[in-house]
Formats: structure tokens, sequence, C-alpha cells
């Protein structure tokens, strides 16, 4: 069999996708090595291994469940505005945690806008902590993603069906019966084990909301028992369960899942002729408003008590930003640095070693690798100087999954279409990246960079596990704030940190895709 | 010449057979049914698919195993032949340096390439920017710029009308005749090959024939050839 030439090397991919399987593997090997023999599981482990599954169950079957409806009346309703929901549906997913849950307590929370309503009948306030606070903050964060999914299916229902449902006068019952519930059937499993595998590896909400017996999370568990136990042992122990878990759900959600839900085309208008009587259309407003209400209510809470505290900020909090920002600039150039040779190995055909690294990514615990490094990196450096250095690494690893989905398809078609006019050509590797794969490249680069320095840029994970009193991050400076009740200083950084991570996807995207063609 | 012996071309499990010998400075219309290896011939010859049987040489020297670049052979694909990212300029300047650091004086070679298709200032624009037929006469530029001794074309005129088809196969034509290429042109249509062809390679049943004379052809088609003509 001769040997087929190609426009690329594979290598630099095989060799990232190498180091990222030993991060992931290396630092769990290093959690399990330091577990002590003979611990068994405690009351408190099961406990938080039982509010795990169950959260993250509510989680999903109510985010899909309400997106089922909302994302029906966002197929069939034309509105002024339904462009500019649809586009603020992503928006959730860059939003940083931290801010979604201050959001969240000045809407629902005790001092908050519906106790103050409750307040007025005499009703007493609202409680916001502990287990349905933390699905509240859960399905804020993941109704939009499960919307957007299940649009997609709606999306992808031939026009010609509903043309003949109409020509057949289909009433609501035959309507659901033969085009919604068969497209739901395809669509909803893959969206309820998405939310349900984001939602197992929750430890920003559950810090935020949650804690206590009652209300914590393995990997809430994981962070004290390392950081107030110092219990290496017990930490490594629910390591291994939090990885049983999360790799379990990623292997369904992956073998489940169809769309990425960051597809365009989405508020492209269909024709539909169903849904048109005043009840129907007065339902789907309904829905619709209650949607856009929950989501934007938080956002604008955020965005007008921060507004008035953000002259007054402290100066920690200034820092802070700073520092979130070299982090995250540092983390999306990794980020990117390891997954475009693994996209560019992918696209030659080396699938099998480079997709077990990136499903690795998806079921790494960003809290075992940050405890490994710990473990690892202790007897060398003290583990609080190298906070930012490793939050940056934790974050690219995290982000990594969706570069890889962003980047990928694209990859595959530059390679394939411009291939092999560069092999006759007889174009260098070198100059086919610097000359096609990279400038064609350029929109899916800018995309996963803007994601990927968003997403490091909110993250509150490994750095509250490694910070010592005087390193902070953003995220972290604003929970330290709402620890000591400092609720406005808070708020003003939670808007700063909106406005970065919103600003930095939306600079990094719009720049890639500035005059880039096809 | 370009000689390919006792050749098995394996494309997925589709094999075609080939064994002919095709003199330089011809032009050959490679002809036949749809699915038949026509594509596939071309590529193992520009080497994009594995030879598993045989050699393919030119002038002498033994080219099977060489990597697509290093043969003597510049290929037209049926789509894709222009970068659209790049400039009309660059596009053709990748025919002379493929890294694209070109001298000044290689510059003014790219510039009259250009103009010689009729393009004259027209470097600057990107393919977009072009019409179909001007974006195969940059193609049709940049094969000048190769200096390849044998062009390999797979039907790159396919989506163009049939006047500006037969411009741009007269221009190939008259391009190769300057420089004393050898060209091996994929085809549907009779009528192109007898424009243009010196011979015709007929494609059919898994194997290439050799290459005969294009007014003898016609002038007495073998059964598989008058099948796919319609002439009974």
């Amino acid at each position: 069999m001769a040997r087929r030439a190609q426009p690329l090397t594979a290598a630099p991919g095989i060799g990232a996708a190498g180091f990222l399987a030993a991060l992931i593997l290396g630092t769990l090997a290093t959690v399990a090595w330091r577990a002590e023999a003979g611990v068994g599981l405690t009351v408190a482990d099961w406990a938080a291994l039982r509010f795990t599954v169950v959260q993250a169950g509510l989680s999903a079957l109510l985010s899909v469940g309400l997106a089922v409806f909302v994302a029906r009346a966002l197929a069939r309703l034309r509105f002024a505005g339904r462009r500019a929901l649809i586009a603020l549906l992503g928006v959730p997913f860059i939003l940083p945690v931290i801010v979604a849950v201050l959001g969240l307590l000045q809407v629902f929370g005790r001092g908050g806008w519906i106790s103050d309503l409750l307040g007025l009948w005499g009703l007493p306030p609202v409680r916001i902590y502990g287990l349905h606070g933390v699905v509240l903050a859960h399905v804020f964060l993941n109704l939009p993603l499960a919307t957007r999914l299940i649009l997609q299916g709606w999306q992808e229902v031939p026009a010609e069906r509903f043309r003949l449902a109409a020509q057949l006068r289909f009433g609501p019952w035959a309507m659901f019966r033969l085009i919604e519930a068969p497209m739901l059937r395809q669509v909803v499993p893959g969206a309820l084990a998405v939310v349900f595998a984001i939602c197992l590896s929750s430890f920003a909400v559950a810090l935020t909301l949650g804690g206590g017996p009652r209300a914590t999370t393995i990997e809430l568990a994981i962070y004290q028992s390392f950081r107030f136990e110092f219990n290496l042992g017990r930490a490594a122990l629910l390591s291994g369960m939090q990885i049983a878990l999360t790799a379990t759900a990623a292997m369904v959600a992956l073998r489940l899942a169809r769309g990425t839900g960051f597809d365009g085309g989405m508020d492209r208008p269909l024709q539909r002729w169903d849904g048109r009587s005043a009840t129907a259309r007065a339902i789907d407003a309904a829905w619709i408003g209650l949607a856009a209400a929950f989501l934007i209510l938080p956002l604008a809470a955020i965005a007008t008590s921060g507004l008035a505290h953000l002259p007054g900020l402290p100066q920690l909090v200034w820092r802070a930003a700073a520092v979130s920002l070299a982090v995250a600039g540092v983390s999306m150039v990794l980020s990117l640095m390891i997954a475009l040779p693994m996209a560019g190995a992918v696209a030659l055909g080396r699938h099998g070693l480079i997709e077990v690294a990136g499903m690795l990514g998806l079921a790494a615990s960003p809290l075992v690798i940050g405890t490994g490094l710990f473990i690892l990196l202790r007897p060398f450096a003290d583990p609080a100087a190298m906070a930012l250095p490793v939050t940056a690494l934790v974050n690219a690893v995290m982000a990594l999954p969706f570069a890889l989905r962003i980047l990928v398809p694209r990859a595959r078609e530059v390679v394939e279409r411009h291939g092999r006019l560069a092999l006759s050509l007889g174009m260098g590797r070198w100059a086919f990246l610097r000359l096609v794969f990279l400038p064609a490249m350029r929109a899916q680069i800018s995309f996963a960079a803007g994601l990927a320095m968003a997403l490091s840029m909110g993250d509150l994970g490994v750095i509250a596990l490694f910070a010592g009193a005087e390193t902070a991050t953003l995220p972290l400076e604003i929970y330290r704030l709402m620890g000591a009740y400092r609720m406005d200083a808070a708020a003003g950084g939670a808007l700063l940190l909106l406005v970065l991570s919103v600003g930095c996807f939306w600079v990094l995207d719009r720049g890639g895709r500035w005059h880039a063609e096809a | 010449m370009l000689k390919l012996e006792n050749c098995v071309i394996d494309n997925g499990g589709f094999r075609l057979a080939a064994d002919f010998t095709v003199e330089r400075g011809r032009i050959i219309a490679v002809l036949g049914p749809s699915g038949e290896g026509k594509t596939t011939l071309l590529e193992a010859i520009a080497g994009f698919q594995p030879v598993i049987r045989g050699t393919i040489s030119w002038r002498g020297p033994e080219i099977t195993a060489l990597d697509p670049g290093a043969r003597p052979v510049a290929m037209l694909f049926q789509d894709g032949n222009l970068f659209p990212h790049l400039t009309a300029a660059r596009n053709v300047a990748l025919g002379l340096r493929p890294n694209l650091r070109l001298t000044p004086a290689e510059w003014q070679t790219v510039e009259a390439a250009l103009t010689r298709v009729g393009l004259a200032g027209m470097g600057g624009r990107k393919p977009a920017a072009l019409s179909g037929g001007q974006r195969a006469r940059v193609a049709l530029a940049r094969l000048m710029v190769q200096r390849r001794d044998i062009l390999a074309l797979d039907e790159p005129f396919a989506a163009l009308g049939p006047a500006l088809k037969a411009e741009m196969l007269a221009l190939v034509a008259e391009l190769a005749r300057e420089s004393g290429a050898t060209v091996l042109m994929v085809s549907h249509a009779p009528e192109d090959a007898r424009s243009v062809a010196d011979e015709v390679i007929f494609v059919s049943d898994g194997r290439a024939q050799p290459p005969v004379k294009t007014a003898d052809l016609f002038a007495n088609p073998p059964a598989a050839l008058r099948a796919y003509l319609g002439q009974g």
C-alpha cells in the first residue's frame, strides 16, 4: 500500500494529545497513589454522591422540560427581537457562574426582588440556598443551551413537512404526534445527557449556593477535604468517584448528542402554518416572555446594581481584574496550542488517539487535575506561587472539548478542499500552515479563542484550591467579597467581570470574522 | 514520453488497469462513461492515487513513488483550484514559489502570466471578486508559471458555459503548444476532444485504452465508444 502524501504533519497533534493524556491521567494517578489504603467512603461522601446526582438530574429535567416549550414557541412565533433573543441564548454559556449567582441572588434571594414583592403581601421571603438554589442556578445557566439544542431540532425538520402538514390540515395533536414527537425523541435524550453531564461537575454554583452536609457536590467535597482538612486520601477517593461519574456521563452524552448548540442558522425564520390561532400565539408569547424575563432579569439586576458601585471599586478588585485578563490570555493561547495541532491531526485522519484525548478533556475534573498538580509540584515550588499558571493550564484543558468541536470540522474541510492543490504545487508543510491552514481557519480559531478566554475569565474552580491570601482572579475576589458580606463591591466586580468576559469573546470572535472568506 | 507499464491503480476497492505510452507534446483527451476511472487515471499520474502494481515513468526515470509536488505534473481539479483567501496574483505566485517568497523579477513573471491570459491589472482581486471564466484564467496563469511538462486537467471548466469552455480549452491548447507541454484532459464531451485533442484515451470497464488518433477513433469507433456516444 502506497503512502498517502499529506499537506500537514500529524506529529504535533499526537504530541499535544499525549501531553493532554499525561496531564489528566498523570494527575489522577498521583492522587490515587496518595490515597491511603483502607479509607472507605464515609456517610458524608455518600451524601455528596447522592446530592450530585440528584441535583444534576433535576437540573437536566427542568432545563430540558422547559426548553421544549420555549423552543417550540421560538420556532413558530415571529416577533420583533426574536433574532436578538436567540443570540442572547448564547450568552449564559460564557457567563461567569459567579455573576449568574449574584444576579440570581438579587432577584430570588432573601433580600431580592421576588422576596420584596412577597413581603408586600406579608409573605415570608424565598430561600435560595440549598438544593433548590443550586437547581435554580443550573436551570438559569442551562435552559438556554437546552433551548438552542431543541431549536436546532426544529430547524432540521424539512420545510416540506410543514407544507404537507398545512395541506393535510393537521391539528395541534397531529402536529405533535407526527412531527414534533419524532423530532423530540431524537433531540431530547442528547440534551438531557449534556445538561446532566455539565451539572455533575458543578463546583462554583455549589460553592456559593450549596454547602453544608445536605447540599455538597463531589467537586465541592474534594475542595473542602483538600483545603480545610488537607485530607489527600479522602480527596483522592472523591476524585476517583467524580471521574467515574463524569466519564460515564460524558460517554453517554457524546453518544446521544447531535448538535453542539453553537451552530449558526438558528435565527433563520421557517415558514410555518400551524400555531396561528390566538390561543396558541398567546401561549407561545407567554413562554417566550417568561423565559426572557428569567434570563434577562438577573443580568439586568447585575447591570443596575453594579453600575452604581463601579466607580468606587476597591483597588483589590481592579488588580484581580488585571490578573484575570492575564490568566485568561495565557489560557487561551495554551488552549489553541493544544487544540489546533490536534484538530489538524484529526483532519489528517488520525482519529483514535486524538479523540480519546479529547474525551478525557470532557471527563476530566478541574479539581482532580488541580489536586494532582498540587501534590506533584509541592516538593519543588510553593503551590500558592503556582496558583496562576496552574489555573491557566487547567482552564485551557477545560476549554479544549469546545475548541475541538469548533476547529475539527473546519480543519477537515480545509485539508479536504485545499490539500491536493497544495500538494500538487509542492507546498511544504510550513507553507501550507502559514498560507492556507491558519488563514482559512481564522474565523474558527478566533471563535475558539474567544470562548476559551471567556471561559477562563469567569472560572472559579482550581484557583480557589490553590490561591494564597494575596493572589486572586476576579471571580475569586468577588467570592471573597461575598463571603465578607460586601455585596455592593461584589456587584460592581460582577459587572466588571461580565463586561470583560463578554467583551473578550465579542472582540475575538468579531475580529476573526472580519473579511473572512469561505 | 509518459509511460504507464502494467499499472493497476487502486481507488478504495475500484481498480483501473493502464498500460500505454503518450508522446511528448501531445494533447490527449481522456474520454469515457462516468464513474469508469477517468479521474482516477489522472490522479494516479499526478500522485494522488496509489499505484499498487506497475510503474509510471517520464522521459526515462520512474516517478511512481514521488510526492505529487515532486512530479513533472501540474493538475487542475474539477473545483477548488484557487485559494479563496489569496489574491489572484498570490494564487499564481504559488506556482513559482509555494512559500510565496518571490523576488521582484518573479512577481513580474506573475504579472506577465496574468496579462497573457487576459487579466492584466486584476492581480489584486480575490477569487470571490472574479467571474467563473476569470477564475479559470487565473488557474491557467498558474499552470503557465509552474512550467511543468505534463498538464492534467480534470474537467476544470465543467461549470462554465459551452462558449466559455471552448474558449478556455483553446487557450489551454495554445499555451501547451507554446511551452511544449503534454496535456491530459478528462472530458465528457466528444466535441471537446475533436476540437483540441490530437489523441484520445478511452476509459471503460476498468481499463484505460492506449491513445488513438482522434480522427481515426471517431471515424471508426469501437463498440464501447459507440455505446457511450449513443450510436447503438
